[in-house]
């Protein structure tokens, strides 16, 4: 079980307000990322969930029980650092057995479990080597194993991916998502990587200055963004956001509409532009085009679309697929 | 340092600072090996001869000797078991977060600036005196008999003195090991469910390890040297109560005027000091690489 509700939880260092008043649910079973910009208090609510920091003000319940005063390990919560937080000085059996043998656990129930995590996670010919002899991913791993042995209500990941290269990253993710439906167990995971948030969240929350912008599924978030904030975040490339007479024409202060929900075309359209850089990734091409009035526009086009730098081409929003936003910066 | 060329220039280029620095052991080692073979009194001058194994022969089997190697080990022993055990727990308070750090750890490196003959003089005369000192007049406020701390327990006294100027040494190399230790592991080990004694056997205690290292191995090539010390404490005394190697071979040369047997002593000084040092080196040599 692991059900985890914040209450009007607030975080304040001294007089920075680092995190004011929040509520948040999270059901068991879920995979909830938290995303946002650096600095946006996401690894700071991990930890005040985690008992690593004091709340301020407010209500962490796990399971139902008030857990705002409970301290780290009676949480039943486990973490995994973005450093790993690997103990240098033991043998990869013995970080792994390491929350067991401090739960005072049966010496043959924690070989069990430690040979069991090992396996799960392809780690057992290097059970014996040091952190120092793995490499990154192997590290990543053991910290993750380390979480499983103890078979706690949810998992908590701080930026776990971030020190891997890019290959690996993506190796990772699919590893923990694939953790994640085999144990079922409730895992919060923090990133600043909308990518990462995209594939591998159940439910994302969008976080921004310790206020949280939205919540929903990753096709929530990118169908119906509620603010500019997130319509910025989520996607990749971002959403073109126009301002001014254009986006008057569709009732909106501002408008919004995603590189791929623009037509291109070079005959006729609804925006004349010039292509200044094209990037090709293969799959896509990315075109940057200056259209008079606006800034410029990101458009994606077929990976083999031919174009050059000067060309001129006409642009046209998909009309369902336009985001209006009023002056408060929420969508209309 | 990469062509045959540049090897051989470096190589030019360091020689006079190694063959100086070779000069200035080998003379007086060698110098020091020449007397301790000869009949050597300085009483009697101009009548020196060669004399065999003889002084290596009276100076070990001085029934001080034996004393004298006993108290050098409790000494070593002593200041190292107290500046480790003493400096790692002065080093957690001192790494606590609180008012004024700055000011108290200069205050706690303090001691060590403090030369050893006046460190030594400042104990005998302003705490340990059973007379005037600070201790006797405890006791007496206590309505106890003052302890005359030099006459009764003369090495213990010593070795109080000696780790009380060690402490800051190693509490500021501990203190310093303790800074690099990081966060997040022992945020894991908490979230492990480890608590604080725990998080200091398994966490803290590993990590300290090579500085520990560090403290035990430059202390104890300090402390097998330690005389000022006991210069101006106890004269050694009483008897041979507070005589190390060192000031054994002091006596011998200096006191009984006997350069050969001094220098007998000095070159087993020599020899047992390679052994703690051989010694030292295989049991925890090994933390220091890697």
């Amino acid at each position: 079980m692991g059900k985890i509700t914040l209450r009007n939880v607030q975080k304040r260092f001294g007089e920075a307000v680092v995190i004011p008043s929040l509520d948040l649910d999270i059901e068991d079973g879920e995979f909830v990322v938290f995303v946002g910009p650096s600095g946006c208090g996401k690894s700071t609510l991990l930890r005040l969930i985690a008992g690593l920091e004091d709340v301020s003000d407010g209500q962490i319940l796990i399971d139902g029980r008030n857990a705002t005063e409970m301290p780290p390990a009676k949480r039943g919560l486990a973490m995994v650092f973005q450093s790993y937080a690997l103990y240098p000085h033991m043998t990869v059996r013995k970080n792994i057995a390491f929350p067991l043998k401090m739960a005072k656990m049966e010496q043959s129930e924690i070989d069990r479990r430690v040979e069991n995590a090992a396996r799960i996670l392809n780690l057992t010919s290097y059970i014996d080597r040091r952190p120092g002899q793995l490499s990154g991913g192997q590290r990543q791993r053991v910290a993750i194993g380390r979480a499983i042995v103890r078979e706690p209500a949810a998992f908590l990941f701080d930026e776990p991916l971030s020190n891997l290269d890019a290959a690996l990253r993506v190796n990772m993710r699919l590893e923990i998502t694939e953790l994640h439906q085999s144990l079922q167990t409730t895992m919060i995971y923090v990133t600043h990587d909308q990518v990462e948030a995209m594939t591998m969240a159940d439910k994302i929350v969008v976080l921004n200055a310790g206020r949280i912008e939205q919540v929903g599924s990753p096709l929530t978030l990118y169908r119906n963004p509620a603010n500019l904030f997130v319509a910025g975040f989520i996607g990749s490339p971002k959403m073109n956001l126009i301002e001014g007479p254009e986006a008057a024409k569709f009732g909106a202060t501002t408008m919004g509409v995603r590189p791929e929900h623009i037509d291109i075309s070079r005959e006729s359209g609804l925006w004349q532009g010039e292509v200044g850089v094209s990037e090709h990734l293969g799959s896509d091409t990315f075109l940057h085009v200056h259209v008079a009035g606006m800034p410029t526009l990101t458009v994606r086009a077929g990976g083999e679309y031919g174009v050059h730098h000067g060309d001129k081409v006409w642009l046209t929003p998909q009309a369902d697929k336009i985001h209006r936003f009023g002056p408060d910066g929420r969508a209309l | 340092m990469a062509t045959q060329h540049s090897k051989t220039a470096a190589r030019l280029m360091i020689s006079p600072a190694v063959i100086l620095l070779l000069l200035w052991m080998i003379v007086p080692l060698s110098m020091t090996l020449y007397f301790s073979f000869l009949r050597y009194n300085l009483l009697m001058p101009g009548m020196e001869s060669f004399t065999g194994w003889d002084n290596y022969y009276y100076f070990l089997t001085d029934p001080a000797f034996s004393a004298a190697l006993t108290n050098t080990i409790l000494l070593v022993g002593g200041v190292l078991l107290i500046t480790v055990v003493g400096g790692t727990l002065l080093a957690l308070l001192l790494d606590q977060p609180m008012w004024g750090q700055g000011i108290v750890r200069i205050l706690v490196i303090a001691p060590f600036f403090i030369m050893p003959t006046v460190s030594a003089l400042v104990w005998k005369n302003m705490f340990m005196n059973p007379v005037n000192g600070m201790f006797a007049h405890i006791a007496r406020a206590l309505g106890m008999q003052p302890f005359d701390f030099l006459a009764h327990a003369p090495l213990a006294s010593i070795i109080g003195i000696v780790a009380w100027q060690w402490l800051p040494f190693a509490t500021l190399i501990l203190l310093t090991a303790l800074q690099s230790l990081d966060r997040e592991q022992m945020e894991a080990a908490e979230m492990d469910g480890a608590g604080p004694l725990d998080r200091f056997l398994y966490i803290t205690l590993p990590h300290l390890t090579r500085a520990i290292t560090v403290v035990v191995l430059i202390q104890t090539i300090f402390l097998l040297g330690v005389f000022a010390e006991i210069l101006v404490t106890t004269n050694g005394g009483p008897g041979t109560a507070s005589t190390n190697i060192t000031y054994l071979v002091y006596a011998q040369s200096l006191l009984n005027y006997d350069v050969g047997g001094g220098s007998a002593g000095g070159i087993i000084a020599v020899i047992l000091a390679n052994i703690v040092a051989i010694f030292l080196m295989r049991m925890i040599g090994k933390n220091l690489d890697a």
